[in-house]
This record gives structure tokens, C-alpha cells and sequence, in this order.
């Protein structure tokens, strides 16, 4: 499934060359029949995050403080961590954690 | 009318908008917790910033307004929503841009570039005041000759100052800030964990100094951060900048809780914010008396302001000079014990300058 992931307000500086923008294909996670935010967060985790995980996840959610949007829509709206994904969509995250 | 059929889990923008009954929902208000569109978004935002101008009478026609620019997102928007507003509703305020230039190579020299992106964006004139001009020392200057503890001591005290003696050379009546409620409601716990019962007090007013030269208010007292991120979403400001010397932990932490609890109860920021405005101070509690530092003139509850204190420690070569909670530097030193025992209080609040934002 083909995603594009996009990372800003400091979380950028937690992965490789603090990229913002990453285009990635996501496998299909193991026992789920549709891919989630769940399961997009723990590959983001093991797959892109090379420094400070805590900055970005808290538990098995993202960190408090850190704003998701799913194809521009705030994911409270779409089910957080139960949002269920489709291909090409476009996944925001923002931390408002740095200051202003 | 057409009907969703599925009864899946919400995809993403199903619902429609609250407000207009018409759009897909897009956003979840934090303060409301109402789901609505970005193009009602937009209006409820500016709004209700309209709104707490109007109900604070936090201006009056014909006053020239300083907007303390970092260049980070809060005082972006601000200068924005604040140019809009002013355009929309004939408020009659001369604007400006105030920026500090504490000198941190390759932190602040990028945030000013965005304020200068927003110089000619806005058509707001832009003034600079930098630590070097004013105090003849860098942050980065002080960091080689300090080292990395207590850096944002300095760079706090150094800041609020500055911000007013920008204002000052702008010949403004008044100094906007970009302040949240979230950061207010970060501040009224900071303040509660360290006893400082004068910032308490006052650390909820929309408008702060009007007993001093320059009155600075917060039009953003009520707006929530999670709003003031999305708002400007499709703008080029998304890259925020961190300070490459300190993390300042301690409001690291309360900001954490912040996001905690707003995570679990949205309300709770404005919540806190209301606490924070109703306390009432014990009449027995020593307050400090506001005065004037007898070697600069600025406002200060000792005889020598912390800055010039910090100044002289830098200058004398003592770095150590009026940091930490003990210190009795500077105005103690010089005498006048009674007056500095009987506040002890002030002295350690005074050494936390919020990190980031201007002002703390």
C-alpha cells in the first residue's frame, strides 16, 4: 500500500537526514485485514524514527501534543487509531511540542 | 438527502460540518469538541480572536501595536489573524513586527529569516533589536563563556527586556504576544509548582503591565495550539526550529501534562486557565513591590534589575552572578539585605525564562 507520509514541527529531526516528505509502501500488517493507524504507527516506529522514539510514540499511540491528520482530515474524526487506510492516502503529523 | 450506508468506522471526512450542514467535517474543535469544516474553521478562528479583542478592549483606534515575532508559529499566525482583523474590522492600529536576535548561530538566524518572509507578506514594518546591540554579548558568546547551564537564564531575562526596548525605539503603545492557552495553562501550573504566588496571580491576564511604560496582551489567551497548527496547514511556516542549547525540562514536563490531560479532557486547558484566574491570594502572602533598577531604569522589584545583574557577572567575568536560588548577588551584595530576605521568592522565579516563545 502506497502512503505518503508527511513529518513537521521538529519531528522531522527525528529521522534520517530530518527528511519531511517520505513516499513508502507499507506491507499489510500481520492479522489485519485492512491496514490502520495502529499499525501505520508501529511501522513508522521500527521503519523511519532513528533517534528519540518517545518524541513520537507514547504507548501505542502518537505522543499527546502530536497533531495527526489523514488526507488533511484530523484523525479524531476518522477513528484515530482504528482509522483504517487506503491506498495513496496522505498521513500528517505534526508535534506542537517545540515551542512557538 | 444522501445517506452514508456503510457502517464502517468514520473514513476519513464522512461527517459533515456542524456549522455549515454542508461541507465534510475536518477538524474536531478541542474547545468545543464540535467537528467542522476548514472554511468554517477559518471563520469560528478569527472570530473568536475578534471577539476577545472587542471584549478585552484589548486596543483603542490609532495605537501603534508591536507583535513580538519569533518566527514560529504562534506569532506567525498572530501577526496574520492580527492584520486581517485590523483590515476587516477598521481597528485602526498601526502594526509592527519585533523581533530579538539573541545571536544562537543557525537557530535564531533561520526564525528571522521567516519574520522577514512576513515583513513583506503582512506589509507590517519589521524591527530587530539584537542582544549584541543592546548588551554587546551573543548567546552564543555567553554559552563559550558560561557553558550550557543556565544559558536560558540569561536568554530569558535578556528577552523581556529586549522586547521592551524594541518597543520603546518603535515608539509603540502596546506589545501583542503570541502566547496559547495551552502555554497559559502550562504557565499557571509552572508557577504553582514553584510557589510563585506574584506570577500566579498575574501570569492569566489578558493584558500584563499597564501600570509599567509598554502593555502587552495576548489575543491568543483562549485560542488552543492544536488550532493555531492547523490553521495555517497549506502555508510554508510548517518548519519549526529548536534551540540548539537547552531544553529547558522543567516546563518540558508541565507541557507534557498538558497534552496529557487535553488528550483525556480537552477542556482542561481552559480549565486550568480558569483556576489560574480565580485564585485569590492570601492577603498575609509578601508581594513583591515593583521599583526601578537604579542603573537602567527598568522595572524591577530590586535595586538593580536581573539583567544588569546577569550583565555584570558576564562582564566581571563572575558568569555565576545572580544564578541560582540562593544568589543575593548583585543588589544584595550591595547592601540592602532586608529588602532581599523578604523575597525570597522572586529570586528563583525569575531565573526561568520560557524557552522558545518570546516573553516568558
Amino acid at each position: 500500500m502506497h502512503l505518503t507520509l508527511e513529518f513537521g514541527g521538529g519531528l522531522e529531526l527525528l529521522l534520517e537526514k530530518s527528511t519531511k516528505v517520505h513516499k513508502v509502501d507499507v506491507p499489510p500488517m500481520d492479522g489485519e485485514v485492512k491496514a490502520t493507524m495502529k499499525g501505520l504507527l508501529s511501522w513508522v516506529k521500527s521503519n523511519l524514527i532513528k533517534e528519540r522514539p518517545e518524541m513520537f510514540i507514547k504507548g501505542d499511540s502518537v505522543r499527546p501534543g502530536v497533531l495527526v491528520l489523514i488526507n488533511d482530515c484530523d484523525w479524531e474524526l476518522c477513528g484515530g487509531l482504528d482509522a483504517e487506510l487506503e491506498d495513496k492516502d496522505v498521513v500528517v503529523f505534526i508535534s506542537t511540542l517545540h515551542g512557538g | 438527502m444522501p445517506v452514508q450506508s456503510t457502517a464502517a468506522p468514520a473514513r476519513a471526512g464522512s461527517r459533515l460540518c456542524v456549522r455549515c450542514g454542508e461541507r465534510k467535517a475536518a477538524l474536531k474543535r478541542p474547545k468545543t469538541l464540535e467537528q467542522i469544516c476548514r472554511e468554517c474553521f477559518y471563520i469560528v478562528f478569527e472570530d473568536e480572536i475578534h471577539r476577545t479583542i472587542v471584549d478585552n478592549n484589548l486596543f483603542k483606534a490609532g495605537e501603534r501595536v508591536a507583535i513580538g515575532a519569533s518566527g514560529g508559529k504562534d506569532s506567525t499566525v498572530l501577526a496574520y489573524v492580527l492584520s486581517e482583523l485590523n483590515k476587516r474590522h477598521n481597528y485602526g492600529l498601526d502594526l509592527f513586527l519585533l523581533s530579538i536576535d539573541e545571536g544562537i548561530t543557525g537557530y535564531r538566524d533561520d526564525s528571522l529569516e521567516t519574520v522577514k518572509r512576513n515583513e513583506i507578506q503582512y506589509g507590517l514594518p519589521l524591527k530587530i533589536v539584537s542582544y549584541k546591540d543592546l548588551y554587546d554579548w551573543t548567546m552564543d558568546d555567553i554559552v563559550k563563556a558560561i557553558g550550557l547551564k543556565n544559558n536560558c537564564t540569561f536568554c530569558g531575562v535578556f528577552r523581556r527586556q529586549a522586547l521592551d526596548r524594541g518597543a520603546a525605539l518603535l515608539k509603540v503603545d502596546k506589545i501583542v504576544t503570541g502566547h496559547n492557552a495551552d502555554d497559559i495553562a502550562e504557565t499557571v501550573l509552572l508557577n504553582i509548582l514553584r510557589g510563585d504566588i506574584a506570577r500566579l496571580s498575574r501570569c492569566t491576564f489578558i493584558t500584563t503591565g499597564e501600570d509599567g511604560p509598554i502593555p502587552r496582551c495576548k489575543p491568543f489567551k483562549y485560542t488552543y495550539e492544536k488550532e493555531i497548527v492547523i490553521y495555517p496547514l497549506h502555508d510554508i511556516f510548517q518548519s519549526i526550529l529548536r534551540c540548539i542549547y537547552s531544553p529547558n525540562a522543567y516546563r518540558g514536563f508541565a507541557r507534557e501534562f498538558i497534552k496529557d490531560l487535553e488528550r483525556m479532557r480537552p477542556r482542561a486547558i481552559l480549565d486550568i486557565i480558569t483556576s489560574g484566574e480565580n485564585f485569590r491570594i492570601s492577603t498575609t502572602t509578601r508581594m513583591p513591590e515593583q521599583g526601578t533598577c537604579e542603573r537602567c531604569g527598568y522595572i524591577s522589584s530590586q535595586k538593580l534589575c536581573k539583567a544588569c545583574v546577569l550583565l555584570e557577572g558576564l562582564n566581571r567575568g563572575l558568569p555565576k552572578l545572580g544564578i541560582g536560588r540562593t544568589a543575593k548577588s548583585g543588589a544584595g551584595a550591595d547592601g540592602n539585605g532586608e529588602r532581599q530576605g523578604k523575597r525570597p521568592e522572586r529570586n528563583r522565579s525569575s531565573l526561568h525564562g520560557k524557552h522558545g516563545n518570546l516573553d516568558f
